[in-house]
C-alpha cells in the first residue's frame, strides 16, 4: 500500500509532502461530516435521556409499547423492531460487500450488492412507515384515567363491537336503526369526547344508541401514574379490571381515555415521549431516505461505468460510510428507545 | 478543481481476489455476530421485566452490547480499523471526550431537576 505514495503528484499531496492521514480528501471530509452528524444524534439521544431522568411519571416500557406484528396482532414484544434492526444490519453487510467488490474493480459485483442494499433500505423505510402508523393509531383500549385519578395502560384482547342500535332519534338516524359501519372509530371518538354515558353512545348527529359488543378477553390494567388508591406498577386483572375500565370509558366525562399518539398527547406515557419518538426516529428515517437516494445516484454512476473509468470505486466506499453510519445510529436508537 | 478523477490515495484501497476472499469471510463472521447480539438483546428485553431484580444488570449489559456492536460496525464495516492510526484518533477521541462529558452533565442535571420536581 505504501508503495503508491512515491508516485503521487504535489497536487494530490495538498501542496505538502504527504497528506496527513494518507487518505483522499473526499473520504476525510466524509469522516468529518459523520462526526458532526454523530454529535447531532448524540445530542438528541442525550436530551431524551435528560427528559426521561427528570420525569416523575412512569416512562413507557419498550416491550409493552411495541409488541405488535403486521397482520398478527399483539403479543410479540420487540420482535418487529428486532426485524427492522436485522434488515438494516443486512443492508449494511450488502453495502460493505459492494465496497469490497469495488476494491477488486468488479463492476458486476458492485452493481449486484448495491441493488441489494437499496432494496434493504426500502424495506426499512416501509417498516418504519408501518411502525409510525401503528404508533399514531394506538391500541384498541387506549390509556385510561381511573376513578381514583391514577392512569393505566390496558392489555388484552378487545371484544369486537358488533353494532349500535339507535334508541333516540337524531337529525340523521331514526329510532331502531342498526348501525354497522365505522364502529371502532365512532366508539373511540365518542369515548375520548365523553359522549358515552352509562353504555349509551351519543352519535355525531345527536342520536343516542346502545352498544352491542363482544366481551373482552384477559383484560389487564397496568398503572402508569399514581392515584389515590393505586400506585405505579400495580396490575389489575379480571372482573375488577373490567369494572374500572368501563366505568371510566362509559362515564360521560371528557379526556378519560386517550387513543394513539400525536405531538400533544399519547397513550404510552409522558407527552415528551411521543415528541422524542417522532423526532428521533423521524430524523433517522430521513437519513435512511436520503441514504437510499444517494445509493441510487451512485448505482447509476456505477452502471454507466463512471468509476470504472476513474480507476477506483471510492465513491461507493464514501456513500458506504454514510450508509453504515445510518445503521450505527439505529443501533443506538434501538437500545435507548426500545430496549432500556 | 475536480479531485476525484486523480490517481491518488484512493488506489490504496485496491486488493487482490485472494485478499478479497479473506475480507468477505470476516464480513460474514461479523454479520453473524451482530445478528446474534441483536437476538440476545431482544430475548433479554422480552423476558426480563424492568421490575425484576436482575434488570440493572440487563440494562448495563444492553449498553455494553450496543458499544460492542457499534465497535464492529465502525472498525470493520466502515474500515476505520484499517485507516491510519491518527485518522482513527482524530475521529474517535474528540467525539468520545465530548459525548462522555455531555452524558455525564445532562443525566446528573436531570436527576437534580427530577428531585426538584418532587419538591420535597
Amino acid at each position: 500500500m505504501a508503495s503508491q505514495s512515491a508516485n503521487l503528484d504535489t497536487e494530490t499531496l495538498w501542496g505538502g509532502k504527504e497528506s496527513p492521514f494518507q487518505t483522499s480528501y473526499g473520504k476525510l471530509m466524509m469522516w468529518f461530516f459523520l462526526v458532526s452528524d454523530a454529535l447531532t444524534f448524540s445530542g438528541l439521544l442525550v436530551a431524551y435521556g435528560f427528559t426521561r431522568h427528570d420525569t416523575l411519571e412512569a416512562w413507557p416500557i419498550g416491550e409493552e409499547t411495541f409488541n405488535s406484528l403486521p397482520g398478527l396482532g399483539h403479543g410479540f414484544p420487540l420482535i418487529y423492531v428486532a426485524l427492522m434492526t436485522f434488515i438494516l444490519i443486512v443492508s449494511s453487510v450488502t453495502m460493505v460487500l459492494a465496497v469490497e467488490a469495488g476494491h477488486r474493480m468488479d463492476k458486476k459485483g458492485v452493481v449486484k450488492w448495491m441493488i441489494a442494499t437499496i432494496i434493504g433500505g426500502f424495506f426499512f423505510l416501509g417498516s418504519q412507515a408501518w411502525e409510525w402508523s401503528h404508533f399514531i393509531h394506538g391500541s384498541e383500549f387506549g390509556k385510561v384515567e381511573l376513578a381514583d385519578g391514577s392512569q393505566a395502560i390496558v392489555k388484552g384482547h378487545f371484544g369486537e363491537i358488533e353494532s349500535f342500535t339507535v334508541t333516540e332519534a337524531g337529525t340523521h338516524h331514526k329510532k331502531g336503526d342498526v348501525i354497522k359501519e365505522d364502529l371502532m372509530h365512532t366508539f373511540q371518538h365518542a369515548a375520548e369526547k365523553g359522549h358515552i354515558n352509562n353504555g349509551i353512545i351519543e352519535l355525531h348527529d345527536g342520536s343516542k344508541a346502545s352498544i352491542k359488543k363482544a366481551k373482552d378477553d384477559h383484560l389487564k390494567l397496568i398503572i402508569k401514574k399514581d392515584g389515590k388508591s393505586y400506585t405505579v406498577g400495580k396490575e389489575i386483572e379480571g372482573k375488577k379490571a373490567e369494572d374500572l375500565y368501563y366505568s371510566a370509558i362509559y362515564s360521560g366525562e371528557e379526556n378519560r381515555v386517550i387513543y394513539g399518539a400525536n405531538l400533544n398527547k399519547n397513550e404510552y406515557g409522558p407527552q415528551q415521549y411521543g415528541q422524542f419518538f417522532f423526532f428521533i426516529t423521524g430524523f433517522h428515517g430521513f437519513h435512511v431516505f436520503s441514504g437510499v437516494l444517494i445509493n441510487i445516484l451512485i448505482l447509476i454512476g456505477v452502471m454507466r461505468g463512471v468509476y470504472h473509468k476513474r480507476g477506483h470505486y471510492e465513491m461507493v466506499e464514501k456513500t458506504g460510510l454514510y450508509w453504515h453510519f445510518v445503521d450505527l445510529v439505529w443501533v443506538f436508537v434501538f437500545t435507548f428507545f426500545y430496549l432500556i | 478543481m475536480e479531485r476525484d478523477d486523480l490517481i491518488e490515495y484512493s488506489l490504496n484501497g485496491h486488493h487482490s481476489d485472494d485478499e478479497g476472499k479473506l475480507i468477505r469471510k470476516k464480513i460474514w463472521k461479523v454479520t453473524i455476530l451482530l445478528t446474534a447480539i441483536t437476538v440476545l438483546e431482544v430475548a433479554l428485553g422480552a423476558y426480563i421485566k424492568q421490575s425484576s431484580g436482575a434488570w440493572p444488570y440487563v440494562k448495563w449489559s444492553f449498553v455494553a452490547l450496543t458499544l460492542l456492536k457499534a465497535g464492529y460496525i465502525v472498525m470493520v464495516f466502515m474500515h476505520l480499523g484499517d485507516e491510519k492510526k491518527w485518522l482513527r484518533n482524530v475521529v474517535l477521541i474528540p467525539y468520545a471526550l465530548f459525548i462522555m462529558y455531555l452524558i455525564f452533565i445532562a443525566l446528573w442535571e436531570a436527576l437534580a431537576v427530577g428531585d426538584a420536581w418532587m419538591g420535597a
